[in-house]
């Protein structure tokens, strides 16, 4: 689905990320993990295109990307939660749902939507910025969902968000994987989150890859020792 | 009695030209940040195109008639919204994020487009005839409202609810929220932040060509009619409170107001003075004016 090959990418002058090879298949969870500041956020930002790639390749489902601005590259099927939510603070829960749907060109909210998170018909009148940090982050997901995406991109889902929530949040992401067979990448730190919902771990380091295997080849203590040392 | 409703009136009236001249500015520099100087002159190419029009109607018909007028508005908003929609993609599309360039950058294309002007139409003001329907007034025991300035103020009306209704009720008008509160998760979303923009300040300028021709109405145009109000239309934005209609509708009230109740007792220059003392005051306490908004700011790309 999504293919990353020799990619480089940078802020301003200084380099972030150098040669990154990366592949998340069809139908699969993917998550990338590694210590704080290594470029995992950067990497996503750079599949988004918001941040600059001078050289590699970035296809979705066979396309190149590279050239493409973020909009879309979205509209190619990426839907992107970002670190920090970033929902749109001045505009209600409905608003924030339904520009992923006109970005798409028409149609309703899908029904499924509010049945993975019951929460955002009761709010729907709310201004974003008045919810607390899960209800956001869930309202993040459902509104890159509205963009019918073929791969869905999360940053960091469990930050800051307490584990009721975080358990709400695993079911929707595995629900929309299997049932709707749409692909994920997850940047994540929370290990046992991560053990749980993957099908194949990335783990990175100062800005490339060191380790990679699907998750049930992987021991668990190994995986731990790469996050810590 | 006639002198405080007379006094009243005319401070409405004035506000409403203020607000009418500051509306788009509020959409151009308040949402989008752009320190616009040439929408000074956007208004005055909304003014002669009242006058062109006027002259099309002359030449096909033998005389203007009232209906040229009714044809003017749309067609100075299509211009001055082309023009705007140019300049941005020539020019203000480089310098998001550089106020102080656009500032100089727009003050030359506002010296650019008076000179246009006068090579054009000449340096002697035109003069627009008011449609029929806006000579004289209602007459209400002592006191007169005469139709051009009641007509004014309906304009205004009429582009508030609309800029309201824009922004407020359709795909569009979230999608310039979206882009002004948070450009690059708006890209994310699959929304054209560079479309946005182009159209966010056409509006802004198009807005500014209807403002024109109504100002058309109220005395002869020429190429310096639109310096006349800038500094207003900055004033009234400011006051108001950057990115809020509301706050703009009161700001212009405001200095509408006070401008006039002040020269019903003073002279007209006193009432200047006092009124730029009321903003510099007003300032002093709220720096960021009456309604304060989170909005995007251009500062961060």
């Amino acid at each position: 689905m999504l293919t990353i090959k020799n990619m480089s990418a940078c802020y301003g002058e200084s380099s972030v990320i150098r040669n990154l090879n990366l592949e998340v298949p069809d139908g699969k969870i993917v998550c990338l993990i590694g210590r704080n500041g290594v470029g995992k956020s950067t990497t996503l930002k750079s599949i988004m295109g918001l941040v600059k790639t001078p050289e590699g390749v970035i296809e979705l489902a066979g396309k190149d990307m590279m050239k493409l601005p973020a909009y879309d590259r979205a509209r190619l099927g990426i839907g992107y939660v970002p670190q920090g939510r970033d929902i749109f603070p001045q505009m209600t829960v409905q608003e924030n749902l339904e520009l992923g749907r006109k970005a798409k060109g028409g149609g309703e909210v899908p029904e499924y939507i509010y049945e993975l998170f019951p929460i955002l018909p009761t709010f729907s009148k709310r201004k974003g910025g008045d919810l607390s940090g899960g209800q956001q982050q869930q309202l993040a997901i459902a509104r890159a969902l509205v963009t019918k995406p073929k791969i869905l991109i999360l940053d960091e889902p469990t930050e800051g968000i307490q584990p009721s929530i975080i358990q709400d949040i695993g079911r929707a992401i595995r629900r929309v994987n299997r049932e709707l067979g749409i692909t994920v990448l997850i940047v994540e730190q929370y290990l046992d989150f991560v053990l749980d919902i993957s099908d194949d771990i990335y783990i990175m380091e100062k800005g490339s890859i060191v380790m990679q295997g699907e998750t049930k080849s992987l021991s668990r203590d190994e995986v731990q020792k790469m996050m810590t040392e | 009695m006639a002198d405080i409703v007379n006094t009243l009136f005319n401070g409405l009236s004035l506000g409403s030209i203020y607000l009418l001249v500051a509306l788009g500015l509020s959409i151009t520099f308040g949402l989008m940040g752009v320190i616009n100087m040439a929408h000074g002159e956007f208004i005055m190419i909304g003014a002669y195109m009242t006058y062109v029009m006027q002259q099309i109607f002359v030449s096909i018909f033998g005389k203007s008639g009232s209906l040229y007028y009714i044809v003017a508005i749309p067609f100075a908003f299509l211009v001055t919204f082309l023009l705007g929609c140019i300049l941005e993609k020539t020019l203000i599309t480089r310098l998001y994020g550089r106020k102080v360039d656009s500032l100089l950058a727009t003050w030359g294309i506002s010296l650019i487009l008076q000179q246009a002007a006068r090579s054009i139409f000449g340096s002697q003001g035109v003069n627009v005839t008011a449609p029929d329907f806006l000579k004289n007034g209602i007459k209400l025991g002592p006191c007169t409202f005469a139709y051009n300035r009641i007509f004014i103020i309906i304009m205004v009306i009429i582009c508030l609810a609309a800029v309201w209704l824009l922004m407020n009720k359709t795909p569009f008008g979230a999608q310039m929220r979206a882009t002004m509160q948070n450009r690059s998760m708006a890209q994310c979303m699959g929304i054209n932040s560079k479309r946005v923009d182009c159209i966010t300040f056409a509006l802004g300028s198009g807005l500014a060509g209807v403002a024109g021709c109504s100002i058309a109405l109220l005395g002869s145009v020429d190429s310096t009619v639109g310096q006349n109000y800038i500094v207003y239309s900055f004033m009234t934005v400011v006051l108001g409170g950057v990115g809020n209609l509301l706050g703009t509708v009161i700001g212009a009230m405001i200095i509408g107001f006070s401008s006039i109740i002040v020269e019903a007792y003073q002279s007209a220059s006193i009432a200047r003075a006092i009124v730029l003392l009321i903003i510099i005051v007003f300032l002093q306490f709220k720096p960021k004016g009456l309604f304060v908004i989170r909005s995007r700011s251009l500062d961060e790309e």
